[in-house]
């Protein structure tokens, strides 16, 4: 019988090793014995010590986390993506699993049945072979060491560093893929193609010998000052020699030979010399993203992934460098901060491929808003995503076309972000909506309703799209929103008061005898709700107060109540309070989030130590109190 | 007794009475214990009489997991032809190597199928195709308990104002929402396998922390 659903596997199968040694037919029986398992987020796999199965898993989809217990500390070896093969202990030996296989996120997982897969590994000796190393590097933690982190440097390759002291005399990784071109080619022609391969340098080969380079630099001081026509051939401007080393140049002696040189790249060359054919080249860049998580790397790394999976690898090395910030205890104004600009950059780049696979630019000018969380810069873990599209009027006869074109740039940036790890969000308040792209004047006219006829939802909706922060496109557009929205605050004290008494609808935190009120029912009963309870109240009071003030371009609710201190001295101690609450319950959140790898939104009670709940309880303090400034203000206790 | 209301219809044959006969088992009570055919149909169009199966295509769900070798998937000899729906599906000619009579296909589906509850998306097409199928053999409907991935998927959308709960959802919708990749749509065990993880994952938004019963899944709506 046909059996469509093995073809598929086995096509999927294949383009990962050691399936990809296979013959067609040897891997289609394969796949008929697949199985396919769905594991939900944390489900086990299989536990350390218990006895193994008679399958090996591959990732279909999704990510599983490879833990060690020892000592009552688990460790994690391995992360295996897409692809990636583990569980492969039963086939060499008898013995129970040495590791835990957990369900780091939603997964579908390939079993292979040993059975079926033994003959072929008898046959196939490069097939054990690659089975044998695999099965090293995620079982045995010191030898794993050079494997590890597979997902993290996906398409971006970088050492992991063994230790410090000896990270500068490793060994410096190279780019084997170089760019190159022929002397006589003109500057123009070379210069199109460093933009088009995003790269700073090229080699000028003769013969696989490397002539000369050409950076940016150089174009900069010779052709952009005017010393030579644009069409020059490229071999008047190329710096010549090349600074050649053989491979296995540490990064220690890179650095130091490009400051004597004065230069960004080094040519590696076979031998060493530039008489031996060039084998690769190592860049400034490549050395400062070896260094790691730093930031500036990160951002570098950011600017050029190419793939969103890329991307989502980078992202896994900033909650890395998150997370190493929050056990040092830096300053959460600082961190927010870095990781607002690094999330930012992140969609701005998902942005600009979208663009480039859609293949024709924006017909006019457009924004694209991040809303809700990231648009107060207060976005550190991944939650939702909620955005939308605000683009210039057009003339009524084009306006369908070009909204679809928007909707259509919507849809795959949304699914590049969902990729990266921002979830769809489950309201869908996202600009793959059509309700949520819309032009200019539609969305003054949008925002006016909301304003004039304050319900429950346009409550609601206000408290999102007013946190609107703007990602890519013409700031002038979002500029104008904001006019639109105070210019009608003016003569609208009522949707003020609305808002006000919604910002209250989440009342304190603390029950009549100073215990924490815990969910009552649903999914998370007995745990508390951290986002509703307590970052929501202080989020909302800080909007509606800076609202009055009609402050433009701070969103970040610390930022907001530190500028309402300046504004107001009377009250400046309350605001700076509630300033310190704001980042002092970002920062909960997001250790939350980091320790159980979800949104931090519940928090389980016995976790926290007693210190973390003193705090806590501070922060409801100066919760209850911007509420009933706010109460007293807007006289709400009249309207309810 | 039950003979004498039906003296219209002939004496059922042994295959039916093989598939009637699996319903005198009580279904488990929790999710993870039961069997679950997904199922999908390609037909050559939305009309019950004028219209016929092409293929069916379905898959074995049991705790989470699906057996490939257990997969079902038959092609069906054509006696209509609708040159509009080949543009969907793609299936031309007639092989007939490869094809099997409605009767010969039916009777190895109700095999394959026995009691366990059928899952598909907008599933009163499919299920609707099949028993006409069945009608046409003088048989009487499916006994199966039928679960849609459409309606369960609904469920799943937070209760908000801001979302229309009547919304109908594509299978590709559903499959962009929750990530499945859109390979192989329409070939009936494309699909079949697309549901059957829309429905897993569905099934795991809808019972997150606990061990989710079978009968509550028959009360959505």
């Amino acid at each position: 019988m046909k059996n469509t659903i093995a073809e598929r596997i086995a096509d999927f199968l294949k383009r990962f090793p050691p399936f990809e040694l296979l013959k067609p037919h040897q891997l289609l029986e394969v796949a008929k014995e697949v199985k396919v398992i769905y594991k939900q987020k944390g489900a086990v796999v299989f536990n350390q010590e218990e006895a193994g199965h008679n399958q090996f898993y591959v990732v279909h989809k999704g990510a599983i986390a490879i833990q060690r217990n020892e000592n009552n500390e688990t460790e994690t070896l391995d992360k295996c993506d897409e692809g990636d093969i583990f569980g492969l202990r039963p086939i060499f030996a008898k013995e129970n699993y040495m590791i835990s296989a957990i369900a780091e996120e939603e997964s579908i997982l390939y079993a292979i049945p040993i059975d079926s897969f033994q003959p072929i590994i008898k046959r196939n000796y490069r097939v054990g072979q690659f089975l044998i190393e695999s099965f090293a590097s995620n079982t045995r933690n010191p030898y794993s060491r050079e494997h590890r982190g597979k997902l993290y440097t996906e398409g971006e390759e970088i050492p992991q560093q063994a230790s410090p002291e000896l990270y500068e005399l490793q060994p410096v990784r190279y780019v084997k893929n170089i760019i190159g071109c022929e002397k006589n080619e003109a500057v123009s022609e070379v210069a199109k193609l460093m933009s088009e391969k995003n790269v700073g340098s090229i080699l000028v080969i003769e013969n696989d010998l490397p002539i000369g380079v050409v950076t940016d630099k150089d174009i900069r001081n010779t052709i952009a000052v005017g010393l030579f026509p644009i069409d020059i051939a490229v071999e008047k401007i190329m710096s010549s020699p090349v600074i050649c080393y053989p491979k296995g140049l540490t990064i220690a002696q890179a650095q130091v030979a490009m400051m004597k040189h004065k230069i960004s790249h080094i040519c590696i060359t076979k031998d060493g010399t530039p008489n031996s054919k060039a084998i690769g080249i190592v860049s400034e860049h490549d050395i400062i993203v070896s260094q790691g998580n730093n930031p500036a790397a990160l951002m570098k790394a950011i600017k050029r992934a190419n793939k969103s999976k890329t991307l989502r690898a980078i992202r896994g090395r900033v909650m890395h460098l998150l997370s190493g910030y929050l056990q040092q205890n830096i300053p959460m104004t600082h961190v927010s901060r870095i990781m607002f600009e690094l999330n930012d950059a992140t969609i701005k780049r998902v942005i600009e491929r979208s663009i480039d696979k859609i293949g024709s630019s924006p017909p006019v000018k457009f924004a694209w808003m991040s809303l809700g969380s990231q648009g107060r810069k207060e976005q550190l873990l991944h939650t939702d995503q909620d955005n939308a599209i605000v683009f210039e009027d057009v003339a009524e006869a084009i306006y369908p076309e070009t909204k679809a074109y928007f909707i259509e740039l919507a849809k795959i940036v949304n699914k590049g972000l969902s990729t990266i790890g921002y979830e769809y969000c489950p309201a869908d308040m996202m600009a793959r909506n059509p309700n949520y792209t819309l032009s200019l004047t539609e969305w003054k006219k949008q925002f006016i309703k909301w304003m004039t006829d304050p319900g429950n939802n346009e409550i609601l909706l206000c408290s999102i799209f007013f946190d609107y922060d703007i990602s890519y496109g013409d700031s002038s557009l979002t500029n104008q929103l904001s006019e639109t929205i105070f210019n009608h605050l003016d003569s609208n004290q009522l949707f003020l008061n609305a808002l006000a008494a919604s910002s209250l609808r989440n009342p304190s935190p603390l029950g009549f005898f100073r215990q924490f009120l815990v969910e009552a029912n649903g999914e998370y009963k007995d745990f508390f709700d951290l986002k509703k309870r307590a970052i929501m109240p202080i989020t909302d009071a800080g909007r509606v107060l800076t609202l009055q003030h009609k402050i433009k371009n701070i969103n970040n609710t610390a930022e907001r109540f530190e500028k309402l201190a300046e504004l107001e001295p009377h009250n400046k101690e309350l605001y700076l309070s509630c300033s310190y609450t704001a980042k002092a319950l970002l920062k909960f959140r997001t250790k939350q989030g980091l320790l159980h790898n979800d949104t931090g939104r519940f928090i389980e009670l016995e976790t926290l130590s007693k210190e973390e709940k003193i705090k806590l309880k501070r922060c409801f303090k100066s919760i209850n109190e911007v509420q009933e400034l706010i109460k007293l203000r807007y006289k709400i206790s009249t309207f309810i | 007794m039950i003979r004498f209301f039906k003296k219209h219809r002939p004496e059922d044959p042994d295959f039916w009475k093989a598939y009637e006969a699996k319903f005198s088992e009580k279904l488990p009570e929790f999710i993870d214990e039961n069997e679950f055919i997904i199922l999908d149909t390609e037909t050559t169009g939305f009309d019950y009489d004028k219209d016929r199966i092409l293929c069916i295509g379905a898959v074995k769900l049991k705790s989470n997991t699906i057996e490939v070798a257990n997969a079902f998937e038959i092609y069906l000899h054509q006696e209509q032809f609708n040159p509009e729906t080949v543009k969907i599906h793609g299936i031309v000619k007639n092989d007939p190597e490869n094809t099997a009579t409605e009767a010969e296909a039916i009777q190895q589906f109700l095999d394959y199928i026995g009691n366990a509850v059928l899952v598909a998306h907008h599933a009163n097409f499919d299920i609707g195709m099949v028993n006409h199928a069945l009608k046409r053999l003088q048989l009487p409907k499916l006994k199966n308990k039928v679960l849609d991935t459409m309606t369960l998927y609904r469920a799943t959308r937070i209760n908000s104002n801001l979302i229309d709960r009547n919304k109908h959802y594509s299978l590709d919708e559903l499959a962009e929402n929750l990530n499945i990749s859109l390979k192989d749509r329409h070939t009936a065990s494309g699909d079949a396998m697309i549901t059957a993880i829309a429905f897993l994952k569905t099934i795991s938004r809808l019972y997150k922390n606990e061990r989710g019963k079978l009968k509550d899944l028959f009360k959505i709506k």
